[in-house]
């Protein structure tokens, strides 16, 4: 294994600047490091020439001296959920067979206008609907860290390609998208950094549409400095989405003082859930520790909707899935499945594009949105998610950040709980709330289980200020002293 | 909530999924388990309760009428499974 691919962003980009490395020797690097591990099935798309291009770009403009900042020349993955022009762009799902975007999602054609160097798209679960990266078109993937029984691990979802490629060296960042927990989980379980911005804080245009008022952008990386580098590059407003906000990008590498004393970090009650698993609740009370020893002020509040929060999202979400995914119907683009009519093409084109887990999400959104059952559920819903984001807002005004588990479980082996949609759908039960009330969040890695697996702690923090949430994370990871070592290499 | 197999073929039929006859039945107990546990929400009282759309707390912005992009036609159709003249194609929907 190549020293080159253990750097994190801050390192590469200190490096690249002081003349010690290229981009194309960081970017054949990389490219070398995912051919070999191809058997985790991370990249749906692999782009080394595009890659070498980029770098070689990169390292001309920076000899020129008109190097474009932090990103510039950094070898990251895209996963296959954003719309990049003229390249495969799938969703994991068959529906989109040859889909060859003839334009740029913002969020990567910012990445790429501050000169970040893309090596493929990654997988994930078929349009971002999952918790383990099971429900691909184009295969599971697989977990680098491996079980103390040896058995295969998934990487969570739906950014489980993006989260395996950075916690497996074979990409230095990557981009993910949590509509409920998509980035932070799957952080969790593969040991790296996940950051979920405030709704609003990155563009959706371009980035295949999963739950509209949901969905966001963010960066998985290897430390809480590079999500702040990465997030800078990747936010912003933009015209073309007009639920992203007008406003100013804060400097989010400036936020990392790791000052937090005074700071007040809230632990919610609700989310002491019975039946916890006893060493994440020991990590969680390990987590309060570290903050309490940096001089944060360690407070209980109540969340009190918390429970409601799932069931919410699975109406809401389905919901405007439904009506997402409508536009798939074999006429624009992907996959055509022939019949006798129009509907019929519709229903044998949509009938064999989809799989098992997004035609049973578009159905529950159908049937929640049909009518006779429109008020009782999806109106019902969403007047609870104003309960759910009402207690967030109340908790703010006594705390600065919450301090919860990421996920209720460490990995858990390929094959296990998917009988069951439900249990499923509970990986997801500490992110959730903090989706439909549109809050920033970050998942870092605290420490191991028994198993020498990964878990994760999230930080939650107000609308717009991940610079508290990254600050926070930061002191958290110097307590924690967590380092990556997913037994790809060293 | 519990929903049959005649609900099931009406909802696939609403969202344009075939779905096979045999598969209704499992597809109705997956999505009736689904629905039962969602059906806790019933439990609070909402009234009065404002229902919430988006998190963005702002009017949408506006802009002028004016266009501001296409003539891109070709590569629009581009990706289309089946193009004619200019146009995408269906099956034919008019005798």
């Amino acid at each position: 294994m190549s020293d080159l691919t253990k750097l994190t962003i801050a390192q590469a980009r200190d490096k690249l600047a002081a003349g010690e490395c290229t981009s194309v020797e960081l970017t054949q690097a990389y490219l070398k490091a995912m051919e070999a591990g191809r058997d985790l099935n991370a990249f749906i798309t692999e782009t080394p020439e595009l890659a070498l291009q980029r770098a070689k770009a990169s390292d001309d403009r920076r000899a020129k001296g008109e190097s474009l900042g932090a990103m510039d020349g950094i070898p990251v993955a895209i996963k296959d959920l954003f719309c990049t022009d003229g390249v495969l762009t799938t969703a994991g799902s068959h529906i989109l067979d040859g889909f060859t975007p003839a334009y740029e999602s913002t969020v990567t054609a910012n990445l790429r206008d501050a000169g970040a160097v893309m090596l493929g798209k990654t997988n994930l679960d078929e349009f971002a609907m999952g918790s383990a990266n099971i429900t691909s078109y184009y295969g599971e993937v697989k977990n680098p860290w491996v079980g103390a029984d040896g058995k295969d691990l998934v990487p969570g979802g739906s950014s489980g390609g993006s989260a395996a490629a950075v916690a497996g060296r074979m990409a230095m960042a990557a981009t993910g998208t949590d509509t409920g927990g998509s980035i932070r989980q799957p952080a969790s379980f593969c040991g790296i950094t996940g950051l979920k911005p405030t709704y609003g804080r990155c563009s959706r245009w371009g980035t295949i549409a999963f739950a509209s008022s949901l969905d966001q952008a963010g960066p998985m990386t290897q430390t809480v400095r590079d999500a702040a580098i990465m997030l800078q590059a990747m936010a912003g407003h933009d015209a073309k989405d007009s639920t992203s906000a007008p406003m100013d990008v804060p400097d989010f590498e400036a936020a990392l003082t790791g000052d937090i004393k005074g700071l007040k970090i809230g632990i919610p009650a609700e989310y002491k859930m019975d039946g916890m698993d006893a060493e994440i609740q020991a990590l969680w009370d390990q987590g309060i520790e570290w903050l309490k020893a940096q001089g944060a002020e360690v407070v209980d509040i109540s969340l009190p909707h918390t429970k409601y929060a799932l069931p919410t999202y699975y109406i809401v979400a389905p919901a405007e899935a439904s009506a997402n995914l409508a536009r798939y119907d074999g006429v624009r683009y992907g996959l055509r499945v022939e019949g006798d009519s129009l509907d019929d093409m519709y229903m044998n084109t949509r009938g064999e594009g989809f799989g098992h887990e997004v035609k049973r999400r578009i159905l529950m959104g159908t049937y929640v949105l049909s009518s006779g059952y429109y008020d009782a559920y999806y109106i019902k819903a969403q007047k609870v998610r104003t309960l759910i984001a009402a207690d967030f807002t109340k908790a703010f005004e006594d705390v600065d950040a919450i301090l919860t588990p990421t996920a209720p479980s460490a990995a858990f082996a390929l094959g296990e709980k998917q009988e069951d949609p439900v249990a499923m759908y509970l990986n997801d039960v500490f992110t959730v709330p903090a989706s439909l009330a549109g809050l920033p969040g970050i998942s870092i890695p605290a420490g191991l289980n028994a198993a020498g697996l990964p878990l994760g702690l999230q930080i939650l923090g107000r609308p717009f200020d991940e610079e508290t949430v990254l600050k926070v994370a930061g002191v958290l990871e110097t307590s924690a002293g967590f380092t990556l070592h997913s037994g790809v290499e060293d | 909530m519990s929903l049959d197999q005649d609900t099931v073929k009406n909802i696939a039929y609403l969202a344009r999924i075939r779905v096979e006859e045999d598969k209704l039945e499992p597809l109705a107990g997956e999505l009736s388990a689904i629905m039962g546990w969602i059906e806790q929400l019933q439990e609070l009282d909402t009234d009065g309760v404002e229902p919430m759309a988006s998190v963005v707390n702002v009017s949408l912005p506006q802009r002028k009428d004016v266009v501001n992009d296409g003539d891109c036609r070709d590569a629009v159709l581009k990706n289309a499974p089946d193009n004619e003249d200019g146009f995408y194609t269906v099956p034919k929907v008019v005798e």
